[in-house]
């Protein structure tokens, strides 16, 4: 039965190669489409772990709130052992983080200061992998800071120029000091890079005299993504007295866009598919309507009406899904180039930056997405064979035959 | 003797926009196994009717078709559906094969319907198709085929389901002569041969000629009904 639906849909080859055609066409321009918005949306996560956030977070319960200098991570003796049990562990960041802000004699700004070990910060993020000018920050070089180059910008500071920093000290008094620019990083996200200026905790610990070190914040990486949110809900249960958040939940737009891809492949490819049922309903009824007779005459000898409808369904979901295999292997050789070369986007560059997009695209199409479209046709190859299988039924054998 | 086939007070009325044709009238006839019929009569005078009535695949108006005691009349649609494809096989003026499939493929068809197994299929096709001199074109498409030659398949593949009789409306209205003769030499033979019963309809007088008895349809009514051999 298959390989006689198979044969019919090639009785009129000009006519099922022009749909398969379209067929392949609408499914490339989906797919393409999807991988690119993947390919965006995906660099953008790896850079906010890689550069950001990493994959778990830790602070005191009151920290993300009210962001005060005093909301420090308590019992970090307890915590660390219990990071160093994770196997899947890159490095972790002991972070100094707090709101402050920065002057130079052009210009101020309000900024997050962060303080930081260079090696395990080096360990744990790419930041030092975006330096554009000078260096990456050093313990032996003193009262330095590696800021943004929108920052820069913004202050109209370069390199080795002089700012201060002035900020909070944990009994509400302000504090100011010198310091000089030695690096200048660019991430590619303007929102970040304008506001967030590391220090070391060297220069940090030396503003606060009285204070023990201050610790705000503990990013993890780890060395693959997948394994965030199993460590993220045991470092919950077993940490009660600190706030433990995955990236998704830090950054919960972008958790959102990467949720939302999906949803925009099943709204343009049912878009797409319902677009292309009217082709293969027209060319299915058209195919019934030629053969009147033959249907006739298999009506005659003894075809159940199931079996006629059921050839007619199969002819149906064989045309749309030979277009659409066609569709999914043109569309992975075309994924697999420009998955290695990228799509540059230069000339819209600087609003992606705003939006924390990078230029550079790198298309993306999972397995599931394949799949995905793969039901979607054999849904809507179902659905477009019923109008041309209904008219099959509808024919009577006896006038069928006398048809000429 | 019990016949295979009885029509009791046929009559089919078709209705269309107000008119009314009586295209089968009240018609009783008796058809015995091994016949080799001829239905003949003027155009209109219900030839096809008569045999789409006996076929199955047309319902009467009134009366009863008979067949192995089985009244036809009172199946539903899809009970007929598979009485035809147990009961009976067609054979139609414009041979009607399936296109895409070869000569063996189409012979094979209704047995795959019946859901009989593939070796069976393949000897039987080979077999007919064998009988009925067409076994080196057995791969062929009917395209690839003259008219005489699909006809000679069509009849093969009414046989392969072993069918209580045969009807043909007009096998050999589109042949040339040759072909027409030599289609019904070979339907003589299986009738012969296999005592398979043939009905057909035909205007053309050779072939009422090789028929054994001949009814005469006029006006849907029987008109004359004649054994001759
Ligand atoms: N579906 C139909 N609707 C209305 N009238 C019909 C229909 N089918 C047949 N008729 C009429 O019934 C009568 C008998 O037709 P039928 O086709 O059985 O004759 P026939 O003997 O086979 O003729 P021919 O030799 O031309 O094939 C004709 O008057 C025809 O017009
Ligand atoms: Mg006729």
């Amino acid at each position: 039965m298959i390989r006689l639906a198979w044969k019919n849909i090639w009785r009129n080859p000009t006519r099922s190669l022009i749909i398969l055609v379209a067929i392949a066409i609408g499914v490339i321009s989906g797919s393409v489409f999807t991988a690119f918005y993947n390919g965006m949306i995906y660099q953008r996560i790896d850079d906010a772990i890689a550069n950001e956030t990493s994959n778990i977070q830790i602070h005191a319960p009151s920290y993300l709130e009210n962001k005060e200098i005093t909301d420090t991570i308590a019992n970090i003796h307890k915590i660390l052992p219990l990071l160093d049990t994770i196997t899947t562990l890159k490095s972790y960041s002991l972070r100094f983080k707090t709101m402050s802000m920065l002057s130079s004699a052009n210009n101020n700004s309000g900024i997050v200061l962060i303080g930081i070990d260079p090696i395990q910060e080096k360990k744990t993020t790419n930041i030092w992998k975006h330096i554009v000018q000078g260096q990456y920050l050093s313990s032996e070089k003193k009262n330095t800071l590696l800021i943004g180059e929108k920052l820069a910008n913004k202050l109209k500071i370069k390199l080795r120029s002089k700012v201060v920093l002035t900020l909070q000290d944990t009994k509400g008094n302000l504090i100011s000091a010198a310091f000089r620019v030695s690096g200048i990083y660019n991430t590619g996200n303007t929102g970040f890079d304008e506001r967030v200026v590391y220090a070391t905790w060297h220069d940090i610990k030396n503003l606060f005299p009285d204070s023990t070190l201050l610790i705000h914040e503990i990013a993890i990486a780890l060395q693959n993504d997948k394994h965030t949110s199993n460590y993220a809900e045991k470092l919950k249960i077993s940490l009660p007295f600190a706030d433990v958040k995955t990236w998704k939940e830090l950054y919960p737009e972008v958790g959102l866009m990467a949720d939302y891809t999906q949803y925009l492949q099943l709204i343009y490819m049912t878009i797409i598919f319902l677009a292309l049922s009217f082709g293969i309903i027209n060319t299915m009824l058209m195919a019934v309507m030629e053969r009147t007779r033959e249907l006739g005459m298999l009506m005659a000898i003894g075809m159940k009406r199931t079996k006629i409808f059921q050839m007619i369904t199969y002819e149906t979901i064989m045309l749309m899904g030979s277009g659409t295999i066609v569709g999914l292997f043109l569309t992975y050789i075309i994924i697999q180039i420009l998955s290695t070369t990228g799509i540059n986007l230069a000339s819209f560059a600087k609003g992606l930056n705003q939006m924390g997009l990078s230029a550079m695209v790198y298309p993306v199409l999972t397995l599931r997405e394949y799949l995905q479209t793969i039901e979607l046709v054999l849904v809507a190859g179902f659905l477009s064979s019923l109008i041309p299988a209904r008219r099959a039924l509808k024919l009577t054998p006896s006038e069928a035959l006398r048809k000429q | 003797m019990s016949s295979i086939i009885e029509l009791k007070n046929l009559t089919k009325i078709y209705r269309e926009d107000g008119n009314e044709v009586v295209a089968v009238d009240n018609v009783n006839l008796q058809i015995q196994k091994g016949e080799f019929t001829a239905i003949v009569g003027p155009s209109g005078s219900g030839k096809t009717t008569l045999l789409n009535l006996l076929g199955g695949i047309d319902k009467p108006t009134s009366g009863q078709i008979i067949v192995d005691g089985t009244d036809i009349t009172r199946l539903s649609f899809s009970q007929l559906v598979d009485f035809r494809l147990h009961n009976i096989g067609f054979v139609f003026q414009s041979y009607n094969l399936i296109p895409v499939l070869t000569a063996k493929e189409n012979v094979e068809f209704v047995m795959f319907l019946q859901n009989r197994p593939q070796s069976e299929r393949e000897k039987r096709s080979t077999e007919l198709l064998t009988a009925i001199g067409l076994a080196e074109r057995m791969n062929s498409r009917p395209s690839k085929l003259s008219g005489g030659q699909q006809q000679r398949v069509a009849v093969a593949r009414a046989l392969a389901p072993r069918p209580k009789f045969v009807l043909a409306d007009e096998p050999t209205a589109n042949l040339d002569s040759r072909s027409a003769e030599n289609l019904l030499e070979i339907m003589e033979m299986l009738n012969r041969n296999e005592n398979i019963t043939f009905i057909f309809s035909t205007h053309d007088p050779r072939v009422m000629r090789k028929a054994r008895r001949i009814v005469t349809l006029l006006d849907g009514h029987i008109d004359n009904d004649t054994v001759t051999g």
